[in-house]
């Protein structure tokens, strides 16, 4: 995985709460095998509709989304976190992630920053009074920023010390885990016999 | 001070832990599906990694698979190169799979309790958030996304923060005609999609105890619709007695050492949860959502909410978006919505005794006009047991069609999908927008309501039926 210190990118505003998984990516773009590829099923739903903020030339090379609160809520689909990233987002911002969601871009390295609700209405009015506007993710100081002068926004973000660190540093999970394979065999040793089992020798 | 039940299962499966990280979990059986494993196959391959227990993993077809023509090959391409994937996926990996035409195939949570695999104090993952289903057992049990898959597959084990605990009570008892699918859509209305976010759920008191084990399992399985990490149900003699002879239970010595075990899964009389909620299940009425998300429901009885019902800026947007997605006016009695399409299945109300309680409700009946219902059974075995008993016939002899066993409209991933504006009432556990087929239109009940709102083609409960009896001999 590639560590991400801070980005900075076109903040798209996503005006919506309760943006769960079926909109982010619809089931039938579900099907593929491979990680990439799932940027056309982005928001299917709504890509249709001219008016649609990603279909807004300003925003299309939108990088940083900002959304409502309850964002990824429903399935466990990674595919959600994958159509994201694939279409260019580098960061979401909102005021609370489901939690599958949530665990699930820290593992492909996309970041949520989870912010006060007050700071999405702010970062919303900002961009869309200043269609095309960045905002800065910044994980080390996890903040996150937009505008200038006395209109500029600057606030803390919430992300868990420990994906934040793996995402500075781009570890891989599995890594780190497999480091402390005799802690998982000495485990093993001590499961009763009466636990099930999908295999019998 | 005492421990809770989910804090007595989780502190058995920790591995290792430290300050600052994560616990590392062990994971008691990983279950597997055709969508959410390729990519973690991949990686293994990728990294010349195996999977450490095929022996705790099992894999079934489930979301992608057709009801009908289940013996020829599968028409998507798409579809077919996925469950091929897993096919493959199982044979060089060594994992068990039940795939397309096996008699113990079927929705991976239908399948792990029949098969006896879900059983108390376990730690159960999938990648699919209703993982949260197998909690029915007093297991802890959660949705995973795919690079967790990859590390349980590799690792049997995941990192996991440990969540906060909430009971949630519910006193009483459940009136006649109203299930553990009104209960659940009655709590989630109370608490929002959000309410029970990072806590894993206890539901307990006596509304909960008198739940048959599949009433308990559509309780769990709705746990991800508001939110939880988890649910829960502490093991009893009606738990027990429903895994006791099952495939892959404990027998002799092992049962008896299995059961005093989970005897002592219960919270401490001075456990502490985080948070408490407590209900009343004598109050709770036939339950139906009329938007598009879970949280979005009312009372059979009531009618559609209108924007201005909500205080909240927030609200006031999801309700209107809501309406104007459902095609629904402000007002309108629930019960002068009509139905294009009834689905009874998922595996909310898939099994064995949500069939025959639709059956029950059904028989003599026939689906109203300009109506279709589809009975779907959540797994192969449910649907041999439904063809033992005549439930099929019950079905088809009502003019319903009688399919075969997977997630088919819960999802829409197979051909089973509504039509853009298409209504259906599903007794599924999703409303969101185009979840059942790009532009269709959910509302969530029960298997009474989704039962009698076939036959009268309007969202009905079975009170609302003229008995069967009665209509034939007006017709004779
Ligand atoms: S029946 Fe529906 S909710 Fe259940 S596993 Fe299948 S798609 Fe998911």
């Amino acid at each position: 995985m590639e560590p991400f210190t801070t980005h900075t990118g076109v903040g798209v505003p996503l005006r919506r709460s309760n943006v769960d998984t079926d909109q982010i990516i619809p089931a039938v773009y579900l099907k593929r095998v491979t990680r990439t590829g799932f940027e056309d099923g982005l928001f299917a739903a709504w890509r249709g509709d001219e008016a649609f903020v990603l279909n807004k030339p300003e925003y299309a090379a939108g990088t940083v989304l900002v959304a409502g609160p309850d964002f990824g809520t429903g399935s466990s689909r990674e595919h959600a976190v994958w159509a994201l990233q694939n279409y260019g987002f580098k960061a979401v911002i909102s005021a609370r992630f489901a939690d599958i969601f949530r665990g699930n871009s820290g593992k492909s390295g996309l970041v949520a920053a989870q912010v006060d609700e007050k700071v999405v209405q702010r970062l919303w009015d900002h961009l869309e009074q200043h269609p095309g506007a960045t905002v800065t993710v910044d994980l080390e100081s996890r903040t996150v920023r937009a505008g200038e002068g006395p209109e500029a926004i600057e606030d803390s973000f919430d992300i868990d010390d420990y994906t934040r660190w793996r995402l500075l540093e781009g570890l891989d999970d599995i890594g780190i885990t497999l480091g402390n394979e005799a802690d998982i065999t000495a485990y093993e040793a001590t499961r009763p016999s009466w636990k099930p089992a999908t295999q019998h020798s | 001070m005492g421990k809770t039940l989910a804090e007595k299962v989780w502190d058995e499966h920790v591995v290792r832990s430290a300050a600052g990280e994560p616990d590392l979990l062990f994971i008691d059986l990983h279950l597997i599906h055709e969508v959410t494993s390729p990519q973690a196959f991949d990686g293994l391959r990728l990294a010349g990694r195996r999977v450490r227990r095929p022996d705790l993993t099992l894999a079934t077809e489930d979301h992608n698979v057709p009801t009908i023509d289940w013996d020829k090959p599968i028409a998507d391409p798409v579809s077919k190169t996925q469950v091929d994937t897993l096919r493959k996926n199982a044979a060089e990996f060594g994992v068990r799979l039940h795939p397309l035409g096996d008699v113990e195939q079927g929705i991976v949570h239908v399948v792990g309790p029949q098969l006896g695999l879900t059983q108390p104090g376990m730690t159960i993952v999938c990648g699919d958030s209703h993982t949260s289903t197998h909690g029915a057992f007093g297991a802890i049990a959660f949705g995973i996304g795919t690079s967790e898959v990859e590390h349980v597959l590799a690792t049997q084990t995941l990192m996991q923060a440990k969540p906060k605990t909430m009971a949630v009570t519910i006193n009483g008892s459940l009136p006649e005609g109203v299930t553990a699918k009104d209960m659940v859509l009655t709590l989630i209305a109370h608490t929002g999609t959000g309410g029970g976010q990072g806590y894993i759920v206890e539901y307990r008191g006596p509304a909960i105890e008198e739940l048959s084990m599949e009433g308990r399992m559509t309780v769990c399985n709705m746990s991800i619709e508001w939110g939880a990490k988890a649910g829960m149900i502490a093991p009893d003699q009606t738990t027990f007695d429903y895994i006791e002879g099952k495939p892959e239970a404990p027998t002799g010595a092992d049962w008896d050492a299995a059961v005093e075990h989970w005897r002592s899964l219960r919270t401490d009389d001075d456990a502490e949860f985080d948070k408490e909620i407590v209900l009343d299940a004598s109050e709770m009425t036939p339950f139906v959502t009329w938007g598009t998300n879970p949280g979005q429901g009312v009372p059979l009885g009531a009618s559609v909410p209108s924007p201005d019902d909500f205080d909240e800026p927030n609200d006031k947007i999801a309700t209107e978006k809501a309406l104007e997605y459902m095609g629904l006016e402000a007002g309108t009695p629930m019960r002068e919505i009509r139905v294009d399409t009834v689905f009874v299945g998922s595996c909310t109300n898939g099994r064995i005794e949500d069939l025959r309680l639709a059956a029950e409700i059904i028989k003599g009946h026939t689906v109203a006009e300009g109506t279709r219902l589809l009975v779907v059974p959540g797994s192969v075995r449910v649907r041999l047991q439904a063809q033992e008993e005549g439930l099929d016939q019950v079905f088809l002899d009502a003019g319903a069609e009688w399919r075969g066993a997977g997630c088919s409209m819960c999802l829409g991933m197979n051909p089973d999908q509504l039509a853009p504006q298409e209504r259906s009432a599903s007794t599924s556990n999703r409303n969101f927008e185009g979840r059942q087929g790009k532009g269709g239109r959910t509302h969530l009940v029960s298997i009474p309501v989704a039962a009698a709102t076939a036959v009268r083609g309007t969202l009905s409960s079975p009170a609302d039926l003229v008995p069967a009896g009665h209509v034939a001999s007006q017709e004779a």
